[in-house]
């Protein structure tokens, strides 16, 4: 079972990363929901998996009978859900004003601030 | 005593109040500030002369041994005494020095912190607490040399001065760190205290070296000395107060202070013996070839702090005893010259000795003045500087370690001394004597005011008054400060003014025929040559410094941007994501990692389908990306459930309510958001493979996801196969219900134990939301995306075409069924959020759960009825919302203060409800309000926000459309 979930972490990370490094910013917006996916995931094998034991405390007892799911990687990881969706929505919405302003969603294109024409900064003083 | 150092800030915050034009306040303000400060200064006299040093300790940070502790004892008197009066006199030459023209508030705002600071400096008892004036001092000594800020030089002069002495001081700290952790306290008493401890420790060089690179800096010696004649480019008054009195002395000073801790080393007398005695004769030397007045000056300067530095370095008292006598001696004779040069500068609009000449005439009362404190300079009989010039002399000519420098010491002090002699002669005769002036700006020079004068008056009379009495005048305090420095070392020094004929004597009188005869030789060539002395003309500090300069901050810079720095996003976030991968993959591998056996046996074929769905999922939307991005975008939802049904599987309920509710709002975002993106279509075999290299990079892309994916599983794997060591989470577990009141333990993680970090998360989610709704706002979508769908348009023309339909019927039409189901639904899932919110404390669910349903269902009115329809109907103002959950949490975490618990206590209870029944109910629930509230109300708002594109839409349709019929 952990090899399985392993490889899926891995798998996942590969495609948001891959994504990530493209020149499109709508990969890269697809590639940063993946990636946000594997490192919640990733996150969460640190705290062991385990099935069936969700970390909740049963009616009259103070506290879990037994062994139960580590919560910190999950309070973790909710935080970060939430961080992440704001982020991407961020990041969308930052996506459209630049291709409003600019034209293009094309990263290489985007020479607003750095013009292609000015070439790196001369070495002389 | 704290006033000492308040006080002057307090002023300084009123001066930098003040108008730019009141030129008297500011004036009386300073003027009344210094006053006081001396006055208190000399109040606590009796005190300090009783032996012991006054203290005053405010506690601060005790815990890291940091207090506001002041400690005023003999010598810190002395220097306090000396920087308040000098700082008076300075203000009322300054009233009249500074031009009306001048922003002089500001001017009189610098210099009372500046003021204020070097108190700070002279009355710390505790180290740390001495760097932080001490650093402040360079600050306001930047602020006050580049107080003409529209001249260059001054700028060059001030960034040169505060980088040379904010190198200085960051050694300085590094230095006191040191110390402190030798000795175990930052406390000055304690310090002084165990100098045996300091000199017998194995950190006592580089101690040393560090606290060295501080004062050396600071007090312009050599090899840092450069700084000091580039920050004549300073008004005169600070010229007269920073760089003969106080900045320039605070390196001295703390030389002085820790003296008895840290002399009397090898390593001590070589590193000060050597740049003293460079300084010393460099600077006397230089100062001969100087043509400006002020330089002339700051070299002599230079000079006699290194004769000082020189003194400290032999180890012995006597020496220390000449150092601090010295100390005060250059202060007002130097403080008078720099004020009479800048009287001369004044009336005459120049400080060049070639271009002046005879000024004698104009200004009789102010020559003489100038020419006594230049005799004092140069160390004639009668004068303050003469006597602890005698006292160097006896000294140099004692041995105290056998070495070169030893040796060289007394000749070295003839040849500097008859060198000071000739610069003093050159400044008075090259200004005051010879033929009337030609070259001047100014026409006719004449006298200053009286109070312009007065503080060099005072001075000269102070030069003579200790020169020729100084048992009655400077003695007894002088003795307090050197008994309050050297302690049970104080050795018998006599200041009297005839030692006999002895060997001292014949040297001064050697350097000042010498001098004069030097003088005489060099007349003429110093009345035509140029700036700078012979042979090292060329070799400027400065020009090495502005060098240094540039290939650190421009050559370096560019080299590293050059060689490392992308203009394009991807090679950038390639090297980041290589880095990534190397940093995380070093420490492994030199650690010797093993994974483990990676094992496919015992895995649940359900599970292992449903990952491997993911797996699917994850590589199509990585695959169909480009062209097809709906279909990456379903892709990819499937992984985002895949991810959703591990957490339920794996034990985490809350993850997978929250993930599935996020999944959707994300979802819907960008569909919401795709429609606004320009389309991508597959022309041709690839656009890829036409272009050269690209099929390349995107291989390589590949390399370097695939590595890091295997990294990951492989990291992934071993730690899922270790036990876990004991963690945070057990007390987590332990403390939920019994402290928490929760029981469900995540939640109560997230609003009671760590409600802090929830906090801050929800204030991101509120800025994000903000943000996106400011991008968007008034912003109209671009031309080219302004047609509507192939979809919409088919239907639209459809209903056009029929006279009974309206526009837009067909798409209500096909949506009726749906659209009547999301309408009733909006209640019950209303109803959810509510469920889920209640339940949130005990069971799966909490604020964030329900937020996000809450939101769900205003995205079905969206959907159902169509922008316009809920717009019109939208009774929620998120904005609110999100305000109000923040000021809710925010209020219930500040409520705890008020039963004396930190921030974000929680307090549980169960309360017995009608209806509902006996509902716990704990503090964090009103916490858990206001997340649930703002993160309605930030999600609302994005919504809102790019869903209100597509009503824009129309209005751009229509502008172009009314566009393309003006030109048709």
């Amino acid at each position: 079972m952990e090899a399985v979930l392993a490889i899926l972490v891995g798998l996942f990370f590969a495609g948001g990363i891959y994504l990530m490094l493209s020149r499109h910013i709508i990969r890269i917006l697809l590639g940063v929901v993946l990636f946000g996916n594997a490192v919640n995931l990733l996150i969460f094998t640190n705290g062991r998996v385990m099935r069936g034991v969700p970390p909740i405390i049963a009616e009259g007892l103070d506290v879990p009978a037994g062994a139960v799911a580590n919560p910190l990687p999950q309070a973790l990881i909710l935080t970060a859900i939430v961080i992440s969706f704001s982020f991407f929505a961020f990041l969308l919405v930052l996506a459209y004003r630049a291709y409003q302003q600019i034209g293009t969603d094309d990263t290489d294109g985007m020479r607003v601030a750095e013009p292609v024409a000015d070439g790196l900064p001369p070495m002389g003083y | 005593m704290i006033w000492m150092i308040v006080l002057p800030f307090v002023g300084s915050a009123i001066a930098a109040l003040l108008p730019t034009n009141a030129r008297n306040a500011e004036a009386w303000l300073a003027g009344v500030v210094t006053l006081v400060t001396l006055i208190l200064a000399s109040a606590s006299y009796p005190a300090v002369a009783a032996g012991d040093a006054i203290r005053s300790n405010i506690e601060w940070i005790p815990s890291l041994g940091l207090n506001l502790s002041l400690r005023m004892d003999g010598f810190a008197w002395l220097f306090a005494t000396m920087i308040s009066g000098i700082g008076f006199l300075v203000v009322l030459y300054a009233r009249y020095y500074m031009s009306p023209e001048d922003p002089v508030p500001r001017f009189f705002s610098f210099f009372l912190a500046f003021m204020g600071a070097m108190l700070g400096v002279v009355l710390s008892g505790n180290l740390i607490l001495l760097v932080v004036f001490w650093e402040l001092t360079s600050v306001f000594s930047f602020l006050l040399i580049g107080y003409w800020h529209h001249n260059a030089n001054a700028r060059d002069g001030a960034r040169m001065a505060l980088t040379i002495t904010g190198i200085g001081g960051l050694g300085l700290l590094a230095g006191v760190l040191l110390i402190g952790h030798i000795v175990g306290s930052y406390d000055l008493d304690r310090v002084l205290a165990s100098g045996d401890l300091i000199r017998s420790h194995d950190l006592y060089v580089p101690a040393i070296v560090l606290i060295l690179l501080g004062t050396l800096t600071k007090s312009a010696q050599f090899p840092f000395h450069f700084w000091l004649p580039n920050a004549m480019a300073a008004p005169t008054p600070v010229s007269a107060y920073l760089h003969s009195a106080t900045m320039v002395k605070a390196g001295v000073f703390l030389m002085a202070r820790l003296w008895p801790v840290l002399s009397g080393s090898t390593e001590w007398f070589w590193i000060l013996g050597f740049c003293g005695m460079m300084s010393l004769a460099l600077g006397a030397y230089f100062a001969i070839f100087q043509q400006d007045i002020k330089g002339l000056l700051a070299y002599s300067t230079i000079s006699h702090l290194g004769l000082i530095t020189l003194l400290l370095s032999l180890g012995s008292p006597l020496g220390a005893v000449a150092a601090i006598f010295h100390m005060v001696n250059h202060a007002t004779f130097k403080a008078s010259l720099f004020m009479a040069a800048g009287i001369i500068d004044h009336e005459c609009g120049t400080r060049d000795i070639r271009r002046l000449s005879g000024l004698f005439r104009f200004m009789p009362i102010t020559a003489t003045l100038a020419m006594v404190a230049s005799a004092a300079m140069a160390g004639v009989p009668l004068l303050n500087g003469f006597l602890s010039k005698e006292m160097f002399f006896a000294e140099a000519i004692e041995t105290h370690a056998i070495s070169v420098l030893d040796t060289a010491a007394p000749y070295v002090a003839v040849l500097a001394s008859a060198f000071a002699v000739t610069y003093s002669i050159r400044f008075i005769h090259g200004v005051f004597f010879g033929p009337l002036p030609t070259d001047v700006p100014s026409v006719a020079p004449h006298e200053p005011p009286f109070l312009m004068r007065f503080p060099i008056l005072l001075l000269v009379v102070a030069c003579l008054l200790v020169g020729t009495i100084p048992a009655l005048t400077i003695g007894p305090f002088l003795h307090t400060a050197v008994t309050s420095v050297l302690g049970a070392r104080t050795p018998e020094y006599s200041l009297a003014i005839w030692h006999g004929f002895n060997l001292p004597l014949l040297m001064s009188i050697v350097a000042l025929i010498a001098g004069v005869i030097l003088y005489l030789l060099l007349k003429d060539y110093l009345s035509r040559c140029e700036e700078g002395p012979p042979f090292f003309r060329r070799l400027k500090g400065q020009r090495i410094f502005e060098r240094f300069m540039v290939t650190v901050s421009w050559r370096w810079a560019r080299f590293v941007d050059y060689r490392l720095g992308a203009r394009r996003l991807q090679p950038q976030l390639r090297l980041l994501v290589t880095v990534a991968f190397v940093a995380a993959l070093w420490p492994l591998y030199s650690r010797g990692f093993t994974p483990g056996r990676f094992t496919l046996t015992g895995a649940d074929p359900v599970f292992a389908g449903v990952w491997v769905l993911g797996i699917v999922c994850a590589l199509g939307a990585a695959y169909q990306a480009k062209f097809h991005r709906l279909a990456a975008l379903i892709l990819l939802s499937g992984a985002g459930l895949v991810t959703c049904i591990t957490f339920v599987w794996l034990s985490a309920p809350d993850l997978a309510v929250t993930q599935l509710l996020v999944e959707i709002v994300t979802t819907v975002l960008i569909l919401l958001g795709l429609r606004w993106l320009p389309k991508r279509v597959q022309d041709g075999p690839t656009i890829a493979s036409a272009v050269p290299g690209a099929r390349l990079r995107r291989f390589r892309d590949l390399a370097i996801a695939v590595s890091v994916g295997v990294g990951v599983t492989l990291i992934a794997y071993a730690v899922m196969t270790r036990t876990p060591p004991p963690t945070i989470a057990d007390y987590f577990l332990e403390k939920a219900y019994s402290e928490g009141g929760g029981r469900n333990v995540v939640n109560v993680i997230l609003v009671d134990f760590r409600a802090f970090d929830t906090f801050g998360e929800i204030t991101v989610l509120a800025i994000v939301a903000l943000t996106v709704f400011a991008l968007l706002r008034r912003f109209r979508p671009a031309p080219d995306s302004v047609d509507s769908p192939e979809q919409q348009r088919i239907q639209t023309a459809f209903d056009e075409a029929q006279p009974d339909r309206e526009t837009g019927e067909t798409i209500i039409d096909y949506l009726m069924i749906p659209a009547v189901i999301m309408q009733w639904l909006f209640p019950v899932i209303i109803m959810f959020a509510a469920y889920l919110f209640f339940r949130g404390h005990d069971l799966p669910g909490g604020g964030f759960a329900a937020g996000i349903a809450m939101a769900a269902a205003f995205i079905l009115q969206y959907m159902a009825a169509g922008t316009r329809w809920v717009e019109d109907r939208l009774r929620v103002l998120p904005v609110r919302w999100i305000g109000l959950g923040l000021l809710l949490a925010a209020f219930t975490g500040a409520g705890s203060w008020l039963f004396g618990y930190p921030f974000l206590t929680s307090h549980s209870r169960y309360v017995d409800l009608p209806l509902i029944g006996d509902m716990p109910l704990a503090s964090a629930i009103f916490f858990d309000l206001g997340v649930f509230s703002l993160v309605v109300g930030a999600t609302v708002l994005m919504l809102i926000a790019l869903a209100h594109q597509s009503i824009r839409r129309h209005r751009v349709a229509r502008t172009i459309a009314a566009a393309d019929e003006e030109t048709a």
